[in-house]
């Protein structure tokens, strides 16, 4: 089989994006472009309270302002309690949301939606309608979420799920393996360190945005933003009371989404705004919406406790993180177990390990997917307390972590105890170069003399520099959970339509999809069509999440192309009237191997069309991972601190990963380098902000801000060679693991800069500022 | 009240309230190039060049540009044809998502006309108002000082 051959002609390539030209263009290619001119505005009218009940609405004056067509609150709509998670069915998140309710949980839930005939009359409908609310006392600190004064947030009978309603836990996970406690207590070393993960947003520069109309069969068709066009189909079926049959999901490029469009947002209102209506109706979040009515990272507290021998040697982990899932909780469990599964399987030398966790509700907005899914909080106080370690220890903490770090054809128990809120399966380190990456990424970094030349001895009168380093993982798709499928039909010409159900959002998955399908038939990229996500024209497949794309959904494009390269070879013997062995399949043509004849496979399907043995050569392959293979990082970060204003500048970030072959390096290093500015942009100041009765203050790109082009210094990502034999011609992910590192290797590097260690993000100057005051 | 412009060489009239912004003007009429991703003139993906300079068409009403020239992206190229800029940041896998595209190529267009002879630096500085999400950047400056040194070496 050439799919376990390491010489490849299309895969590993740097082939152009195939929606690139497009882009370039401007042409309307994003859900927002192809709004109907004629469509009524749906707009949400949003909770001024963190926590209130709504007593009274009173629509007549909004519904006697011209244009405005009808206005939905809860009385409207029968509760049918849902999560608007986008996961796998049944979902692991809690059932604690209705479409439209009568509580409000945070500023800006949603009390009632107003349609209208334009945008005018849909604002001055939300400005006059009336709604009267009791206010109650909101939760949002969510260190106190758990204490018995506080107030509860989901009181609802109907909720399904929930782990301790009375004590606003949404989730609750605990594990241990080994005496954790005895090795700590006989550990000669103990660390034990707090760390607090911020509450960032995903700032996907498109906004949240649907279109729904009915279709001439009357069938409700959604055009969105989402990243999950399947389970979006499945969960409005359920909260409208609407078969899927009579539910179409359609996808069209996405300005990304990072996790934020793992959620239904805007999908479900439209929806409900188009039946009510029978109208087309659109729906589109301005950034202030998108920022504090769809998702955020989950901030947490983690805590983690290690137990080391003098030679810097794991013998135990011990890990706690508080997560705050906001509101809801969408994807509570999953990211909250993914601090932990996410994270110790890197160290998976020591003896016992535990990991617990609550995951709380706040009267804040919804935390939910977000790139890293789990790892970066986890990381940041798992990395952080193991360059504690080695300062203790007085060693290079790039030596400790990578003594103690997993290697190829290595295991953790982990894997099989902890899955996606649920147990995980057992599975090997087949392809591991971590240790590669370390070795790459300390050479390429020159971390031993940028190591010895920084530090708060070698400081300047104005500045001081540090380096910091980590490790990291992430997975490829769930194991056992995530399913896809992809179809391929032949045409006439010898191209082939390749109907995938995978959700580009921005990465270029059509593209490497393209590639996998064009490596495997032995045809140029360019004859693969590609189609991706919609919910009447292809197969299934769980969508852009959890880094499954590259291996889940490429394994089901290569499944698919294996199969229609066995039609192909079946359609060809028919025709040569041989035995199938003696037809050859390669570059684009079938091989009579008795005569030597050929037939492109432009002819082969011309023939198959109109001439002997008529039928349609076309096949659908599907896949579903046994395991889900680890990509790896290895992160190197040198700052530039100035003493006297306390501002952090980066000076280069490098990572080297392992994500297996990589199967368009161009596109790979682009994710490892968008992910690293993400989470620099964390480190340095992305945090949602509220002020003390939980409004937002901080809602809009001028005052949250995220990275520009000038201020980051250098970012390099290198691949280091690697080859999983499961995967699609030896690949893993790429797309997450990106976000782990950054955050902590930059903490470390400010310690190794100022010798104070920092735990908590971001580093505001001020705060830096005045933690070098009190060391001076 | 009536505004008259000429966008991408052809002349319009279009009729609009005092109170709309360009934008949103802008794509009613089939610009869909133009992005709105903030509407608060903090991200850039609205930019379109007005009389030649770069503007963010979501802080203009539209009325104030009557009797301007305005280029969209949508005049820029032709499918068989790339224009350099676009043919540049294809090359240079410039784009995950996209979305921060057609602001980007617009500033650039201008900042090539206004100043070609820049650093990476002096362009990471002039086009910072241009945010991308997903790109990390580096490829779209490496693109833009490409191209800067193409204008330099050809002029
Ligand atoms: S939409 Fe104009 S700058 Fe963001
Ligand atoms: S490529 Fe997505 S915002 Fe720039």
């Amino acid at each position: 089989m050439p799919n376990d051959s390491k010489t490849f002609r299309i895969v590993g390539q740097n082939k152009e994006k195939v929606d690139a030209r497009g882009i370039l263009r401007g042409k309307p290619v994003y859900t927002e472009d192809f709004y109907p001119r004629d469509a009524l505005i749906v707009k949400v009218v949003h909770s001024p309270y963190a926590h209130a009940l709504i007593t009274r609405i009173d629509k007549s004056a909004a519904l006697d302002i011209p244009g405005v067509v009808e206005i939905l609150t809860y009385e409207d709509v029968p509760r049918i309690p849902y999560t608007r998670a986008g996961q796998g069915y049944p979902e692991p998140s809690p059932y604690d949301t209705v479409l439209l309710d009568h509580k409000m949980r945070f500023v800006g839930d949603t009390a009632a939606l107003v349609i209208a005939e334009n945008e005018r009359a849909a604002r001055m409908g939300v400005k006059a309608l009336k709604i009267d609310y009791e206010v109650l006392e909101p939760v949002l600190d969510f260190e106190k979420s758990m204490s018995p004064s506080a107030p509860i947030i989901h009181d609802q009978k109907d909720s399904k799920g929930i782990y301790e309603p009375s004590r606003n836990i949404a989730s609750h996970y605990e594990t241990t393996i080994g005496d954790v406690e005895g090795l700590l207590a006989r550990s000669p070393v103990q660390i034990e360190a707090t760390y607090y993960y911020p509450k960032s947003q995903q700032v996907a520069l498109e906004n949240h945005c649907t279109y729904a109309y009915l279709d001439p069969q009357e069938r409700l068709t959604l055009v969105s933003s989402t990243q999950v066009p399947f389970h979006g189909r499945r969960i409005l079926s359920k909260i409208l009371q609407t078969p899927p049959g009579k539910i179409r999901v359609i996808k069209p490029r996405i300005g990304s989404g990072f996790g934020s469009k793992q959620g239904l947002f805007t999908e479900g209102y439209a929806a409900l705004a188009c039946l009510k209506t029978g109208k087309p109706v659109c729906l589109s979040f301005n950034r202030e919406e998108t920022f504090t009515c769809t998702y955020t990272r989950h901030d947490m507290r983690v805590t983690v406790r290690l137990g080391a021998e003098l030679d810097g040697r794991l013998n135990v982990i011990d890990m706690y993180s508080l997560s705050n899932t906001g509101a809801y909780g969408d994807h509570a469990l999953t990211v909250a177990m993914g601090c932990g599964s996410k994270t110790l399987p890197l160290y998976n030398k020591v003896k016992a390990v535990r990991f617990v966790t609550d995951i709380v509700y706040t009267n804040l907005p919804n935390a939910g997917a977000y790139r890293g899914y789990g790892a970066p909080q986890g990381l940041l106080a798992l990395d952080g307390a193991l360059d504690e370690l080695a300062a203790r220890l007085n060693r290079d903490p790039l030596e400790i972590k990578a003594i103690n770090s997993i290697r190829e054809g290595e295991t953790s128990p982990i894997f099989q105890i902890m899955g996606e809120g649920r147990e995980g399966v057992p599975q090997i380190a087949a392809s591991c170069k971590l240790g590669e990456c370390i070795e790459i990424g300390k050479v390429a970094f020159d971390w031993a003399k940028k190591r010895k030349n920084a530090g708060w001895d070698r400081r300047t009168v104005d500045t001081v520099r540090g380096v910091g380093c980590a490790l990291a993982m992430q997975g490829s798709g769930i194991a056992k959970v995530d399913m896809a499928s992809a179809t391929l039909k032949m045409n006439d010409d010898g191209t082939f339509n390749l109907l995938v159900g995978a959700t580009d959002l921005g990465t270029g998955s059509d593209t490497i999809l393209s590639q996998i399908a064009a490596e495997a038939l032995g045809i140029p990229v360019e004859n693969i069509i590609v189609y991706s996500s919609d919910t009447d024209m292809t197969p299934f497949d769980v969508g852009a999440y959890a880094s499954s794309t590259t291996y889940v959904s490429g394994n089901a494009v290569l499944d698919a192309a294996n199969k229609v390269k066995a039609s192909i070879r079946r359609a060809a013997a028919a025709l040569f009237e041989i035995d199938e062995e003696l037809v050859e399949v390669t570059d684009g043509c079938v091989k009579n191997l008795q005569n030597g004849k050929t037939l492109t496979f432009a002819e082969l399907c011309t023939l198959c069309f109109y001439g002997a043995n008529q039928h349609q050569i076309c096949e659908t392959g599907s896949y579903v991972g046994d395991e889900s293979p680890i990509p790896f990082m290895a992160t190197f970060i040198e700052v530039e601190i100035d003493l006297k204003t306390g501002k952090i500048t980066p000076i280069e970030t490098l990572s080297v990963v392992d994500c297996g072959t990589a199967l368009n390096p161009a596109l790979a290093e682009g994710q490892v380098k968008g992910a690293t500015l993400q989470a620099l942009g964390t480190a340095l100041f992305e945090e949602l902000k509220f002020s003390e009765t939980g409004k937002p203050i901080n809602a809009s790109l001028f005052r949250y801000k995220i990275l520009d082009r000038s201020s980051f210094g250098k970012v390099t990502a290198l691949l280091a060679e690697s080859y999983e034999p499961t995967g699609p011609f030896g690949a893993k992910s790429v797309s997450e693991i990106g976000i782990n590192t950054p955050t902590v290797a930059l903490l470390n590097a400010v310690y190794h800069a100022t010798g104070i260690r920092f735990h908590r993000l971001p580093l505001a100057p001020q705060t830096v500022f005045n933690a070098l005051k009190g060391k001076a | 009240m009536e505004i008259r412009v000429n966008v991408n060489g052809v002349e319009k009239r279009w009729n609009v309230e005092p109170s709309e912004l360009l934008v949103d003007v802008l794509r009613d009429n089939g610009y869909k190039s133009v992005k709105k991703g903030c509407g608060s003139a903090d991200c850039g993906t609205c930019t379109v060049l007005v009389d030649g300079r770069a503007v963010l068409s979501c802080s203009v009403f539209a009325a104030s540009v009557s009797g301007k020239t305005i280029e969209t992206l949508e005049g820029l190229g032709t499918d068989q044809q790339l224009h350099p800029i676009q043919q540049a940041f294809l090359d240079a896998a410039a784009f995950q998502c996209g979305f921060c595209a057609p602001g980007l190529i617009m500033a650039t267009k201008e900042l090539l006309e206004k100043e070609p002879a820049l650093t990476e630096d002096q362009i990471r500085h002039e086009l910072s108002g241009n945010l991308c999400r997903c790109s990390g950047y580096e490829n779209q400056v490496k693109a833009i000082s490409g191209l800067m040194d193409k204008k330099r070496e050809g002029a």
